[in-house]
């Protein structure tokens, strides 16, 4: 409410814009640079136009390994969301407990992407892992490295096992902010559990479900070491997302014109989606209000 | 020392939130800011503060223009309506925080605090942490730290709303006292007219985001310059009817008239506005000479010793304060009475056109 | 609806109390009438909010019982109390409009659609929110709010009592007055027994029928607002009704008069001896100022100029009194005397009233 007008404000900002333009424009602009020329080497460069965004668009392998991403984040998020929340839910508001909940919560969080995958690859072996061995002890028939199927079930029971505590954390920070008052005021006009959680706490914790379904969409969309390390991307193509892709076309090719065209449109893919899913809950809001 | 505000105004996104006002507060003077929430209270103190950058005008204190220096730079103290003060340092440490940051040295630091404790009733309570004190202890600990800087302007932002309404009454009663004591400008917005009368000094009524009266503050109070004034300056509100000037008489509608005496007489004939306050509504004539109204009663409550009539005249809706317990039945009829000494004459577009004549004589 | 019967009730936080001090609520027996407007009045941390969770089954108390009636309703859910509260912050259902807020107890009990139609749209007439139905919640001021909170507490026909909690707390000074006046209208048509929580005495005195005052766990005084103001049963009533409070003042009391520093100030009943800690109590309503007059010496600290009175306040031997003067009677500066109105002194020992022999006819 309070503004005044004060240019020198923007000095202050000075640094950042320096130290953005070093980390993320003057990068881009390179691969941007990359994605309309050609080259053999030596720095010589040739003008390619739009020659290996035609080449991305079109190509048969990509466009598999888009769908393939678009379905695991899906699959991530109805999974993540739900499931943060009940934990969430299910948490203690006081007491002991609290403390060893956020702390438990937090721990696979702290895991570094390549353990993770190493820990999973290890955990799920059918010869030696505690899950593999047990499952097939057990008569399932059950192996990443080979069914295309288990190696899904497996990346995706993973990042389930590696990411709902971040939306459960954010979920439960929404909860305690909701003043007692309003249980209170629940009860007495007999809300039942349900209509609890549907007109108070779904709408208190709007705001940060949003923020986690953002991150955890994002994360999802652009995820590369744990199924790296876990499969491979195999069997086959089966786990092969567009980051395994490109990092396939980029430095096992060594295609760098097309790699960098690729980059650029799966940058606008996540930038466009991210967009949407903002203004869609954002207006969501907004229609609600009035 | 004085501190003079010349045709500053305040526009956000081209949303005006101070109007062009020009002030003039002197030294050791307390000014309270009157208005209703949003009136433009805090944006005046936050001009004052330097916290903000007025759009047009300038802020000279001691003939100097400080118009572009920074919050820091002015000897400027600020109280806010939440009790800010540091959590995790004692009462001490919070008082002594601003001396410490001027490097004062050791000696005067613990002779100011303690000084500054013992006139802020703190005095045993020094070694204790801010929580854990009583909301009235901690919002004199946060004044205690506004005063021991020594500034020569104190702003206070409706200080006590947030406490009880006892301590309310207690620390309102100490506050002139210590300011009477400090020599600076103390300026204090509120929304109480009530409070403002307690704290005396001058009272700058605000409605809308202009200064509607500066004055005195018995003076604003009994001779407001305007409707709107008069409104914000009463607790609870002014009634308000209209009338009429015809010759030497004044017409109340249903045939009544009495003569225009004093200043009344030089009116020009017309309509007006008459006002008068709550507490001047009467339900039975103190002399001969009074205005009858016939009303309808809606509401009445009892404070102890004195009950709040509410009415209805011809759907103009009043209040009335009366002494004593009246214990009326709810919808019944009733005449009340107003003497004519005790009411306000505004022109139609609300300026004062004649003072109550009770209030000339006060 | 039924009368409310707090038997016997004491609450302590702690599991095992061991003395007076470890009870939040000290032993009270309380008995709320059908349909009466009551206010709770007292400092933060007196109890008061403890006593309001504990009718409201919040709090299942340490001893004794409630009785709506005549059922136990001490070990019952707040849901199965019947029982509606208004909250210091105004709650309402964000995401529905006004109207679904309003009929949410009465949906969430199976009530009949034509009923809740027909009853949502009374409530809404009443606190004035007939043409804002369906309008979203969240958009609505402060005050707004609340008066949905309001409607949604009167929307059930059979609730035990309306509960408030500080209820205007964030509501603007000039929208109180509004407010105030909608709820006694609203205790008027409907006659729900409403029991009002709050620090304010403007708002326990006008709201209430009876104000049941407390301080440090205990009930100290239950009252209509003109008892407690005439005649404070305990020293605290005294300061804490009337702005300012009761002036109390050390004294020794014997036969018809008290001594105060040696200076005679008659009384208008008789009293016994008395021992322990004695003091008169007289409200600054009662005192008359002259100069040069009859009466006790007193010095003129400051007067403060309140529009309708002044206030004086005096050097008493020492200690500071308060003098309420209404507009029109002088005032000033030079006066010196101070008169005590007999009939309204009051007589303390250890902070409780203690009622004399009375001289001639006084009321009771």
């Amino acid at each position: 409410m309070d503004k005044t007008v004060n240019q020198k404000a923007w000095f202050l900002v000075l640094p950042v814009l320096v130290l953005v333009a070093f980390s993320a424009v003057i990068p881009l602009m390179t691969v941007v640079n990359y994605s309309f020329q050609d080259t053999f080497g030596q720095n010589v460069f040739f003008w390619a136009g739009f020659e290996w965004f035609e080449q991305v668009l079109a190509s048969e392998r990509i466009r598999d390994a888009l769908g393939r991403q678009i379905l695991f984040s899906a699959i991530i998020l109805a999974i993540e969301v739900p499931l943060g929340i009940l934990v969430a839910l299910c948490m203690p508001r006081k007491g002991i407990w609290v403390s060893v909940c956020l702390v438990l919560m937090a721990l696979p969080l702290l895991i570094p992407w390549n353990v993770v995958g190493t820990i999973w690859q290890v955990f799920a072996r059918v010869d030696i892992g505690l899950l593999g061995r047990t499952l097939s002890e057990l008569g399932i028939d059950y192996n990443y490295t080979q069914d295309a199927l288990d190696a899904w079930i497996t990346i995706i029971v993973m990042d389930v096992w590696h990411w709902t505590s971040l939306v459960a954390l954010l979920a439960y920070a929404g909860l305690v902010s909701i003043p007692s008052a309003y249980y209170q005021a629940a009860k007495i006009d007999q809300a039942s559990r349900w209509k609890v959680f549907r007109y108070i706490e779904l709408p208190k914790m709007q705001g940060v479900l949003l923020i986690a379904i953002l991150l955890r969409f994002m994360d999802s969309f652009m995820i590369y070491t744990e199924p790296f390390v876990l499969t491979g991307g195999g069997p086959g193509n089966a786990t092969t997302f567009l980051s395994i892709d490109l990092v396939k076309t980029a430095i096992g090719q060594f295609d760098l014109g097309p790699a960098a065209a690729f980059s650029l449109i799966y940058f606008l893919v996540i930038l466009l989606i991210s967009w949407v899913f903002y203004t869609v809950m954002v207006n969501l809001d907004k229609k609600e209000g009035v | 020392m004085t501190l003079v505000l010349d045709n500053v105004s305040k526009v956000v996104d081209g949303r005006t939130h101070i109007y062009p006002t020009s002030l003039t507060l002197e030294k050791g003077t307390m000014n309270v800011l009157l208005g209703p929430t949003l009136a433009g209270k805090t944006s005046l103190m936050r001009l004052m503060a330097g916290l903000d950058k007025p759009a047009t005008g300038r802020i000279v204190w001691n003939g100097e223009d400080v118009t572009d220096r920074r919050v820091q730079d002015r000897n400027v103290a600020m109280v806010y309506q939440q009790f800010v003060n540091y959590p995790t340092l004692s009462v001490w440490e919070n008082i002594a925080s601003p001396l410490k940051v001027a490097r004062r040295p050791r000696a005067e630091i613990d002779a100011a605090v303690k000084k500054t404790a013992a006139l802020m009733k703190l005095d045993g309570l020094l070694d204790r942490k801010p929580l854990e004190l009583s909301g009235g202890q901690q919002q004199r600990c946060a004044l205690a730290r506004a005063l021991v800087k020594d500034a020569g302007l104190v702003l206070l932002d409706e200080p006590l709303a947030n406490l009880d309404y006892k301590l309310r009454e207690e620390l309102r009663a100490e506050i002139p006292r210590i300011f009477e004591e400090s020599g600076a400008i103390f300026v204090y917005a509120t929304t109480e007219p009530e409070e403002a009368l307690l704290l005396g000094g001058n009272t700058a009524t605000l409605w809308e985001g202009r200064v509607t009266q500066f004055g005195r503050t018995p003076d604003v109070y009994r001779r407001p310059a305007d409707a709107v004034t008069a409104r914000v300056f009463s607790d609870p509100p002014m009634n308000f009817l209209k009338i009429a000037k015809a010759g030497d008489r004044l017409l109340f509608g249903e045939g009544q008239s009495v003569p225009a005496l004093g200043a009344l007489g030089a009116l020009k004939d017309g309509r007006y506005l008459a006002g008068f306050r709550p507490n001047h509504l009467e339900l039975e004539p103190p002399h001969p000479g009074c205005l009858a109204f016939p009303a309808v009663l809606s509401e009445t409550e009892i404070t102890g010793s004195e009950t709040y009539v509410h009415i209805d005249h011809g759907g103009e809706r009043w209040v009335g304060l009366v002494h004593g317990v009246r214990a009326l039945e709810h919808g019944r009829a009733l005449t009340v009475h107003v003497d004519p000494a005790h009411v306000y004459v505004f022109e139609e577009d609300g300026a004062l056109a004649a003072p109550a004549s009770y209030a000339l004589a006060a | 609806m039924a009368r409310i019967h707090l038997s016997n009730l004491a609450h302590s936080y702690s599991g095992t109390p061991r003395s007076e001090a470890d009870y939040a609520l000290k032993r009270l027996d309380l008995v709320w009438d059908d349909g009466s407007a009551y206010a709770l009045l007292g400092p933060s941390g007196c109890g008061k909010t403890t006593l309001l969770n504990i009718i409201s089954g919040l709090i299942i108390p340490s001893e004794g019982q409630i009785l709506f009636g005549e059922e136990d309703v001490t070990q019952l859910p707040t849901a199965a109390r019947n029982i509606a509260q208004v909250f210091q912050f105004p709650v309402v259902y964000d995401t529905m409009t006004v109207r679904e807020n309003l009929a949410f107890p009465l949906v969430n009990r199976g009530a009949d659609r034509d009923y809740v139609r027909r009853r949502v749209e009374q409530i809404a007439d009443m606190i004035g929110m007939a043409d804002v139905l369906d309008r979203a919640a969240r958009r609505l001021t402060a005050d707004a709010k609340q008066k949905i909170s309001l409607g949604r507490g009167m929307v059930r026909e059979d609730v035990n009592a309306i509960l408030f909690d500080e209820p205007l707390t964030v509501i603007d000074p000039h929208m109180k007055w509004e407010l105030r006046t909608q709820l006694k209208a609203l205790h008027r048509e409907f006659g729900h027994t409403m029991i009002y929580v709050t620090h304010d005495q403007t708002e326990a005195l006008t709201f209430a029928d009876k104000v049941v005052v407390m301080y440090d766990g205990q009930v100290v005084q239950t009252g209509t607002p003109a008892e407690l103001f005439e005649r404070p049963a305990h020293t605290f009533v005294g300061y804490f009704i009337g702005s300012p409070g009761m002036n109390v003042i050390p004294a020794r009391v014997e036969g018809t008069s008290a001594h105060v520093e040696g200076v005679e100030i008659p009384l208008d009943a008789s009293y016994p001896a008395l021992s322990g800690k004695v003091e008169i109590g007289v409200r600054p309503e009662f005192l008359t100022l002259s100069k040069d007059g009859p009466g006790l010496p007193v010095r003129v600290r400051r007067i403060e100029d309140v529009g309708r009175h002044r206030i004086v306040r005096l050097e008493f031997f020492g200690r500071e009194i308060n003098v309420v003067v209404p507009e029109g009677r002088p005032v000033s500066q030079e006066m010196n005397r101070v008169v005590f109105d007999p009939a309204r002194v009051g007589v303390y020992v250890e902070d409780r009233l203690v009622e004399g022999r009375m001289l001639q006819g006084r009321a009771a």
